[in-house]
């Protein structure tokens, strides 16, 4: 277990690196690079320009700015936000629950709905069902995020008036009830597309299962039908879903990214936006590297999970 | 491995080819191909037929819901007509949706191929490489460098592409990699053809394929990604329509004028749907192995 830990552990780093690597070039080479703001202001000569380059070390070769870059990062300076002068990490921090919390209830609806809707496909293969389910998984699929939540917001806000058409809660009528009734929708509407992915996934590897030996032993030993489902098939094909989870963290995060625009919830999508009108590139380049950190993180925590869970591959 | 061409007996003709035969049965590939054809013939043909051009702006129609007069889909808030707009930007979006796919294949196939073959720490850092973009969230990196970069259709198009490549690269590495032992690789290698021959016309005929059925895929999610860009406004800008910006602002006239929401976004998922479904039919016709649905 140890040796899994840590060759995947080394692994993660090496990505890091690359992913680090990518968003700093995504910075710096850009026309301009990180100054470019100033060369649009009519105020700064040319000689500001070049001290201000000098200053902030931008005239250095790119290795020694990266690596000093790097160093800033691992020790938990992002840099500080143009819009408001906060770390950066302090102004992320302040926008993680929003996410988290819309992430975690949609999670939890897609893979609810989908384990239903992927174990019943599978166990009545090729019925109006299993049709219904697949044609409507890839129609799901296509479906732009943000126009499926203005037609939720139209239909179920504006036409029916069940459900709030934005934010995360009323002003002075803050509740869990409130926050809860704000959710709904935004939560429903980004899991769409993973109720999609997780029914076709779970629908393929119930069928792996249930195509075992193991399988047939318990139902000729008499064991009944929902028992072999309940005991035997969910178990097995629910394992492989872990990893799907951490390798689909960066679709949900660009979902979560339009829903919270369309909904003006106050999140770290919302937040990227927002700094993206505002020309506030330290917070954009945390945001990218945050969120590929997140993804890096989430990919190691399933894989060690399905290690435990798993001895197959724990020792293998 | 099926190949497209039905070169085995010289005689036979391409619509009696196994692929060929086993796509025109798979129902759901059928309606995706007609309505995708249908769809981009309107786009073609269609501005020339409407009453309308698509610039025309007319502040006293402003608003009109769909079938008032000769404004079929209605008009929009600067009383521009909706039908001549939505077929306008077809062209614009389908164009960036296929340009992009063309050249993330082209990245997607050379990368693969090159991992692949060359396997060691060239195929390693390469693989690495597409683990890492796999990393981001790639609406993220697209509004990044759109914001960055000059939006023009084309540039769109190149940011699209570089962040779309990874599943066409690691498609084709898998395929490769089981190639690479095979004997008519090793005879190429005995014939001293050079690595890139081997590469690109010896071994990547044979992953033609999986690579179509990826490519066909990553049309669908171009169009979408464009779609979202354009929406959020860092993407295709106006004038020139494409369907993601015709929804944005859409938002605010929401209670007033659902149809600006509705019709553009229906377009969107009729032509994304089409692309998927085509997908799914290539991938049964080619026997591509079912790994990804």
């Amino acid at each position: 277990m140890l040796v899994f830990l840590l060759n995947r552990l080394w692994q993660s780093i090496i990505l890091l690196v690359i992913v680090s690597i990518i968003g700093f070039l995504v910075l710096n080479l850009m026309p301009g690079g990180p100054l470019a703001q100033f060369t649009l202001d009519p105020g700064m000569t040319q000689a500001d320009i070049e001290r201000l380059s000098e200053q902030m070390g931008l005239n250095r070769p790119l290795p020694v700015q990266y690596a000093d870059w790097a160093w800033r990062m691992l020790q938990g300076d992002w840099g500080t936000s143009y819009r408001d002068g906060a770390p950066v990490l302090e102004v992320i921090r302040r926008h993680l629950f929003a996410t988290l919390l819309l992430m975690g209830s949609s999670t939890v609806i897609a893979i609810a709905l989908g384990t239903w809707i992927g174990i019943r496909g599978a166990t009545h293969q090729y019925s109006g069902f299993d049709y219904a389910a697949t044609v409507g998984a890839m129609i799901a699929l296509s479906i732009p995020t943000f126009w499926f939540g203005l037609i939720g917001i139209y239909v179920f806000s504006l036409e029916l008036g069940w459900v709030p058409a934005g934010n995360m809660y009323t002003i002075g009528k803050e509740s869990a009830l409130n926050y809860l009734h704000h959710l709904i929708l935004p939560s429903i509407v980004l899991s769409l597309v993973n109720v999609a992915t997780w029914s076709r996934y779970m629908r393929s590897a119930t069928l792996d299962v249930i195509s075992q030996d193991f399988i047939k032993t318990a139902r000729a030993k008499g064991v009944p039908e929902r028992r072999v489902l309940r005991k035997h098939v969910v178990g097995n094909a629910l394992l492989p879903m872990i990893t799907l989870a951490g390798m689909h963290l960066p679709s949900i995060l660009g979902g979560a990214l339009v829903t919270e625009t369309v909904f003006t919830w106050p999140g770290m999508g919302r937040l990227f936006l927002d700094s993206l009108g505002y020309s506030d590139y330290p917070v954009v380049m945390g945001l990218l590297m945050f969120s590929a950190i997140l993804t890096l993180l989430g990919n190691l925590i399933a894989d060690i999970v399905v290690a435990m869970v798993d001895p197959r591959i724990r020792l293998g | 491995m099926t190949t497209l061409a039905a070169s085995s007996s010289g005689r036979s003709r391409w619509w009696q080819n196994r692929a060929v035969r086993k796509f025109m049965r798979h129902r759901l590939a059928l309606v995706g191909m007609v309505m995708i054809t249908a769809l981009t013939l309107a786009c073609i043909v269609g501005p020339w037929l409407l009453p309308y051009d698509s610039l025309h702006i007319d502040l006293r129609a402003r608003f009109a819901p769909p079938l008032t007069g000769q404004h079929y889909l209605g008009t929009d808030p600067l009383g521009r007509d909706i039908a001549a707009r939505l077929l306008e930007a077809g062209r614009i979006s389908l164009l960036v949706g296929f340009a992009a796919m063309l050249l993330s294949t082209l990245i997607g196939a050379v990368i693969g191929v090159v991992a692949g073959y060359r396997g060691g720490w060239i195929g390693a850092t390469l693989m690495r490489l597409v683990d890492a973009f796999l990393a981001f969230p790639s609406i993220f990196l697209v509004l990044a460098l759109a914001a960055l970069l000059k939006p023009s259709p084309t540039m769109i198009t190149v940011i699209i592409a570089v962040t779309s490549w990874m599943e066409v690269a690691r498609i084709v590495e898998a395929e490769v990699r089981s190639l690479r032992e095979r004997e008519f690789v090793l005879a190429g290698r005995m014939l001293g053809l050079s690595g890139a021959h081997i590469m690109f016309r010896e071994i990547l005929p044979n992953v033609i394929g999986p690579i179509i059925v990826a490519a066909t895929l990553t049309v669908a999610r171009a169009i979408l990604l464009e779609a979202y860009v354009s929406f959020l406004g860092y993407g295709i800008q106006p004038p020139l329509p494409s369907w993601g910006n015709m929804l944005n602002g859409a938002q605010q006239y929401l209670d007033k004028a659902p149809w600006l929401a509705i019709i553009p976004g229906l377009t969107i998922t009729i032509a994304v749907t089409s692309f998927n479904f085509i997908g799914d039919g290539l991938r049964d016709a080619l026997d591509v192995r079912n790994d990804r649905m």
